[in-house]
């Protein structure tokens, strides 16, 4: 590193009343003050969890959000997996568990016999979604994902299914299954775009 | 039961006209109590014996219960100030919250490490909620208070204890409440909690010294130790001493948070430096006691403020309105003014709480030292001279010694190269280990 890269900083000096700490101790009182009897901000600020939901206020991005996994169904209802073993391999935590049999249909060769998912593991990066060269495996915008037990968080093939008949209405597959990497997973760019709304 | 039957019950539940309802009807229920068992208390009353301890035991519960409140508003202003809401899902807007606390106090497991030295380990957090609330002996709540079924003329107190030394009890009480804090950090056989303990006896010892100085110029003017004395002499003339004594005042409530360990001077239990400070160890109800004392112990430090500088009972400033009135009624408006009071004085600390960052160790230490201790001086040097010349009793004579010596700190901070408090290049370079020097090496040459 040159002498001329080297940025010397100076502390600002204080002023004479900065150096009393009096007057400053009643500027910082009354910040709080402001704070703690401005109920709209308070509004503003927190979402009482249960019952206000990001979701439930339009907030969530859904197109981004990366919530539990889902496996994709093709419009002929097959799984539209190909057991190519991208994602697990794009996994930084291997969380994803597959074996591949051979596909009964004559468009693909291989098709997932098993393909669990170790939601407990799973750092909910979303690498698997991006390597993915068909579009089959993608994170929802569900959240809410509890268990009693560890096995019960192992998602299989089944559940992972499930979750997509049950998000397929509000994130819709892109089709066709080839897209824009996920930028704007088909939605309008307002919900889409990230950062559309000033942060609070 | 149908699902919209729970709904509606809920609803009715959570609404406002319940925790009213209930509040009325417990009113009610007391009043009831105490306006049917009168006859059986009525002497206990008019004796002066028995009232102060009819007193006590009121005050104790009254005590005891609001820190418990005190624990719901703390948090709850924690919230406000920071834009949150605050606990507000047990009870309504959260106000059984501190119930749900203390059954969570009481049902927690109670551990007692290994190592700790047992005794002193139990004693601590016994000793430092003990002597947090015996300070409230001699608080003059209502002043005196005449029942009319008593002879005419005759009054009782309703202070518990009325002693000669007055304030010098409560700053003795005060500092004895480091000694729980100490004796946890010790019998902890933790060397954080040690550290923590050290701490809080290092900053008591610092900060006694501008509470003591400042408390001597007051004392100088009103002539007396008594706290029942400086309240009437306060609400006789109207004239708070807080207006004749601010720069005082000033002193005495920084002093106060120092005393109380509360934030900006929560170094003790400084949570980001020494785990949990010298309540590391302790878990369950010994914590709760420390809780417990620290509250109270913000409660005294408030009530002991008001008595000497806003007037202790008295309603309002500059008129000595109720000043000589002994009715029951009278008494009861001022024991209202005077709680009153305290809960503005602990918004304003738990306020201060959450604005201020916390001080390091040797800033505080350069506050009390450099800056408060020769301001009590200044301040005892200007008084002893007004005594002399005998004006310390008047009004105008020491206003005008609080603002001189309020200017010439002015003066002085407007040449000071630092701040008070100072910088970190300030510290002083001990250069123990020098950089390559091999630490386990020491080089006797």
């Amino acid at each position: 590193m040159r002498d001329q890269d080297v940025i010397v900083l100076q502390e600002p000096r204080l002023t004479a009343v900065e150096r009393l700490y009096l007057p400053q101790i009643l500027d910082g009182l009354r910040t709080t003050l402001r704070h703690m009897f401005s109920l709209a901000r308070r509004r503003q600020t927190v979402r009482q969890y249960p019952e206000d939901t990001r979701q439930g206020r339009g907030e969530l991005r859904i197109a981004n959000y990366r919530g539990v996994h889902r496996l994709n169904k093709d419009p002929h209802g097959r799984v539209a997996c190909v057991a190519c073993f991208m994602c697990s391999t794009a996994c930084p935590v291997q969380c994803i568990h597959i074996e591949a049999g051979e596909s009964p249909w004559p468009d693909r060769e291989k098709c997932p016999v098993k393909f669990d998912i170790d939601e407990l593991r799973c750092i909910y990066c979303g690498f698997c979604e991006e390597a993915c060269p068909v579009d089959a495996i993608e994170l929802t915008p569900h959240y809410e994902l509890v268990g009693r037990t560890r096995e019960e968080m192992i998602l299989d093939k089944e559940k992972l299914l499930a979750v997509y008949e049950r998000t397929k209405e509000l994130k819709p597959r892109k089709n066709p299954p080839i897209t824009d990497y996920g930028l704007t997973g088909g939605q309008p760019p307002e919900v889409s775009r990230p950062n559309v709304q000033g942060k609070v | 039961m149908q699902d919209q039957d729970v709904q509606r019950v809920e609803r009715l539940l959570r609404s406002p006209w319940v925790v009213i309802g209930a509040g009325v009807l417990l009113l009610a229920l007391v009043g009831g109590l105490l306006a049917l068992t009168f006859p059986l208390y009525r002497d206990l009353l008019a004796s002066p014996f028995w009232f102060p301890i009819i007193v006590m035991t009121g005050m104790l519960m009254l005590i005891l219960t609001s820190t418990a409140i005190c624990i719901l508003a703390e948090r709850k202003i924690a919230a406000f100030t920071q834009d949150r809401h605050g606990p507000n899902r047990v009870g309504w807007w959260g106000l059984l919250q501190p119930v749900a606390d203390g059954l969570k106090f009481l049902l927690k497991e109670d551990i007692i490490p290994r190592n700790v030295d047992r005794p002193l380990f139990l004693l601590a957090p016994c000793l430092s909620l003990t002597i947090s609330l015996i300070g409230f002996a001699i608080i003059p709540w209502a002043g005196q208070v005449h029942w009319p079924w008593m002879e005419p003329g005759a009054t009782v107190s309703t202070q518990v204890a009325s002693l000669d030394i007055g304030v010098l009890y409560l700053l003795a009480v005060g500092s004895l409440g480091v000694y729980g804090v100490v004796l946890a950090g010790y019998a902890s056989n933790n060397k954080y909690s040690f550290y923590g303990g050290m701490r809080a006896a290092a900053q008591m010892i610092s900060y006694e010294l501008p509470l003591g100085l400042a408390l001597v110029c007051l004392l100088l003017t009103t002539g007396s130790l008594r706290l029942e004395v400086i309240v009437q002499q306060q609400a006789t003339s109207g004239l708070w001493y807080v207006f004749i004594h601010p720069l005082v005042f000033l002193l005495v409530l920084v002093s106060g948070f120092a005393e109380t360990n509360r934030l900006p001077f929560d170094l003790p239990e400084a949570e980001q430096e020494l785990v949990g400070g010298y309540h590391t160890e302790y878990s369950s109800m010994k914590f709760a006691m420390f809780f417990l004392a620290e509250y109270a112990h913000m409660i005294t430090g408030s009530a002991l403020m008001i008595a000497l500088f806003f007037g202790g009972w008295a309603p309002l400033p500059f008129s000595s309105w109720l000043a000589d009135r002994t009715t029951w009624w009278a008494m009861l408006v001022r024991l209202g003014i005077y709680l009153g009071k305290i809960g503005l004085f602990i918004g304003l600390f738990m306020l201060v709480r959450w604005t201020l960052p916390r001080f390091r160790f040797d800033q505080l230490m350069r506050l009390a030292w450099r800056s408060l201790a020769p301001i009590g001086l200044g301040l005892v040097a200007g008084m002893a001279v007004l005594t002399a010349i005998g004006l310390h009793r008047t009004w105008w004579a020491c206003l005008a010694l609080n603002l001189l010596v309020t200017l010439v700190v002015l003066r002085l901070a407007a040449h000071a190269r630092r701040p008070v408090t100072g910088r970190q290049e300030d510290l002083p370079d001990l250069n123990v280990f020098p950089i390559g020097t091999p630490t386990g090496v020491i080089d006797h040459a």
